[in-house]
């Protein structure tokens, strides 16, 4: 195939699917700790980074990344001292990252078409040293990613308890933020700093549809995140699009797709209730008669008391009984 | 002062005490510790003592501080005065795996994380980084879950278990660490009655081997003839040994209907005669939360 002889093209790929590795298995700690959308918030940050650059004439991507990394550590302390308690002082923070890219960007006479390369990505800007820049950043932030899964899991979900038994938990969560700020600004080549965030929430959410377990997620969500932004990528080189736009639009139809899918493992897999043994014994009561046989995977909730199961339905708990059901 | 009544001394006669002899130090001490939050004084100059193997209640009414009492004992809330675990001043304490802690429910966010996956997070205060799980951490944390009664839950997702499964998964947790020195939060919030007495179960067995407990409870249930002795809270402050709740809330157990087979005054085998709390009405106040 005569596309991959492009060398643009092989760039634009590979990083494309750093980026679809990465920013899903980020975005499943921040999804966790219901921060889905900070990784928008320091995508904003990360383009006074990208002004910058364009006013001194510096390579963009290691001045965004130092940028977007002191940034994240600044809020996370102020979130850890309580003090970032409104989201009003986040917001400027962003914003102001955001008007002071531009603005930057202006005063070194680019317009906002150079920038929105930056924004929502682009096939053509990716230059060999950026992609050496993607790679190693990449594969530090999964070996931590990866590396910390346990702790930065149990972090994310139970800070006191972390703490008390004596995980390092002001670190953990620096290096949570620091990661999430690396891989936001390491996509603004692939998929761009106004639509990254996507990437690191959109296939966490379908992998929390189709599995069960926070690492089988993880993993799951990186695989649909390589799919999307790779198969977004090639398919922005034929439609001559912006690729950000296409890989988030397949990531959204991948996520739509999961729903039913979804439905019926969350039937298959319904949870056994428990009631209370001590359920007052009750007359034999056949249940009026009914052609369907439950089973464990009836999808009907299943309820055990008193050493059997109940099915129910309709209002009604069936138990069955000989060769009928009884009501329960 | 009121306080000072309750001012733990090498040798205090006072009740289950006197079966200590203070030769080993104390897994627990605390004197004169205070706690503000936002300004708000939570606990005011609580001392206290607890001995290896002892099984202790926090006890007292909503907002009267125990929750955070026993965060500061772990060094999770900001404090004055002096804390030590197992002999060490808290700011020294590094051993954190003989604590096994049991927050309250509410706290957790998990969205997919399987039952296993949060009781072998209990495992991280001895598991190094970047390396896998031993044999010894999967061991631990299956035992975990079949000493709750939950062996054949771990794969389901935490957040689809019920109330008192999930209170189960969190004791687990704490089981999981190997810790000596258990400290729950209202293990007994909002669970039913088989659950009670399964958790009442599981505590009975870690008394047997030596481990010590401490819980905030709102009132005894079925740890009852478990507990050695209580603790009871009022307004931030540790009241004395004796100290009676009925002398102090007149509202207390008159509504009709109520059910009062858990009030009845008992002395429990440390001397002190104490009394169950007024089970809570209300959630909790917010003033036992730190934000």
């Amino acid at each position: 195939m005569d596309l991959f002889s492009l060398a643009f093209m092989q760039r634009a790929v590979l990083a494309a699917l750093i980026t679809g590795i990465t920013a899903p298995a980020i975005g499943t700690f921040l999804v966790q700790r219901r921060l889905s959308l900070l990784g928008d918030g320091l995508g904003h940050l990360a383009v006074a980074g990208v002004g910058l650059a364009l006013l001194t004439g510096t390579a963009p991507l290691p001045l965004a990344v130092a940028i977007c990394v002191a940034g994240s550590i600044g809020i996370e302390l102020l979130r850890e001292s309580g003090r970032a308690s409104g989201d009003v002082g986040l917001a400027i923070l962003f914003y102001g990252g955001l008007s002071a890219g531009l603005l930057l960007a202006g005063l070194a006479g680019q317009g906002t078409g150079t920038l929105s390369a930056y924004l929502f990505g682009s096939l053509l800007v990716i230059s060999a040293n950026d992609l050496w820049y993607i790679t190693i950043l990449g594969v530090v932030v999964l070996a931590v990613t990866i590396g910390l899964l346990p702790q930065l899991f149990a972090v994310s979900a139970d800070e006191p308890f972390a703490r008390s038994i004596g995980l390092r938990v002001r670190l953990l969560n620096i290096v949570v933020v620091s990661l999430a700020a690396i891989t936001v600004t390491v996509s603004m080549r692939t998929v761009g700093l106004l639509l990254v965030s996507a990437l690191m929430v959109v296939p966490v959410a379908t992998a929390n549809h189709v599995v069960v377990g926070f690492r089988n997620g993880l993993f799951t969500a990186m695989g649909l995140g390589a799919i999307a932004a790779v198969s977004g990528t090639v398919g922005s080189y034929y439609l001559n699009t912006a690729p950000g736009a296409l890989i988030v639009v397949i990531a959204i139809t991948v996520f739509a797709l999961s729903w039913p899918v979804s439905r019926i493992l969350q039937r298959r897999n319904r949870p056994i209730l428990e009631l209370p043994d001590d359920t007052a014994p009750v007359a034999h009561e056949p249940a009026e008669s009914h052609l369907h046989v439950h089973d464990t995977d009836c999808g009907h909730v299943a309820v055990q008391h008193a050493g059997h199961t109940d099915y129910i339905h309709d209002g009604h708990r069936h138990a069955a009984h000989e060769d009928h059901y009884d009501e329960h | 002062m009121l306080l000072m009544s309750d001012d733990p001394k090498p040798g205090d006669p006072g009740g289950a005490r006197a079966e200590w002899a203070p030769a080993a130090p104390a897994v627990v001490e605390a004197s004169f510790v205070d706690v503000v939050l936002n300004g708000i004084p939570i606990v005011r100059g609580a001392s206290l003592e607890i001995h290896a193997g002892e099984v202790v209640a926090i006890l007292g009414n909503n907002g009267s501080g125990k929750t955070t009492l026993m965060r500061a004992l772990l060094g999770l809330v900001p404090h004055h005065g002096q804390i030590s675990l197992f002999g060490t001043p808290l700011a020294d304490f590094r051993r954190w795996s003989r604590i096994g802690y049991v927050p309250q429910r509410g706290g957790i966010l998990v969205q997919q994380a399987t039952a296993r996956e949060v009781v072998a997070s209990g495992r991280l205060g001895t598991r190094r980084p970047f390396l896998p799980a031993s044999i010894a951490d999967r061991r631990a944390v299956t035992a975990a879950l079949e000493e709750v009664g939950l062996g054949d839950r771990g794969r389901y997702p935490f957040v689809r278990l019920s109330g008192g499964q999930q209170q189960r998964v969190l004791i687990a947790r704490a089981l999981a660490t190997g810790a000596d020195l258990m400290v729950w939060d209202e293990p007994l919030a909002g669970v039913d009655r088989n659950t009670q007495e399964l958790l009442a179960g599981v505590a009975a067995r870690l008394k047997e081997r030596g481990t010590t407990i401490v819980m905030v409870l709102h009132e005894l249930g079925c740890f009852r003839t478990l507990i050695d002795r209580s603790i009871v809270l009022a307004d931030g402050r540790v009241m004395p040994p004796g100290y009676s709740h009925h002398e102090h809330d007149h509202g207390h157990g008159t509504e009709p209907g109520h059910d009062h087979s858990d009030h009845d005054h008992r002395a429990v085998h440390g001397g002190h005669e104490i009394d169950e709390i007024e089970p809570p009405h209300t959630t909790h106040t917010g003033l036992e939360e730190v934000g």
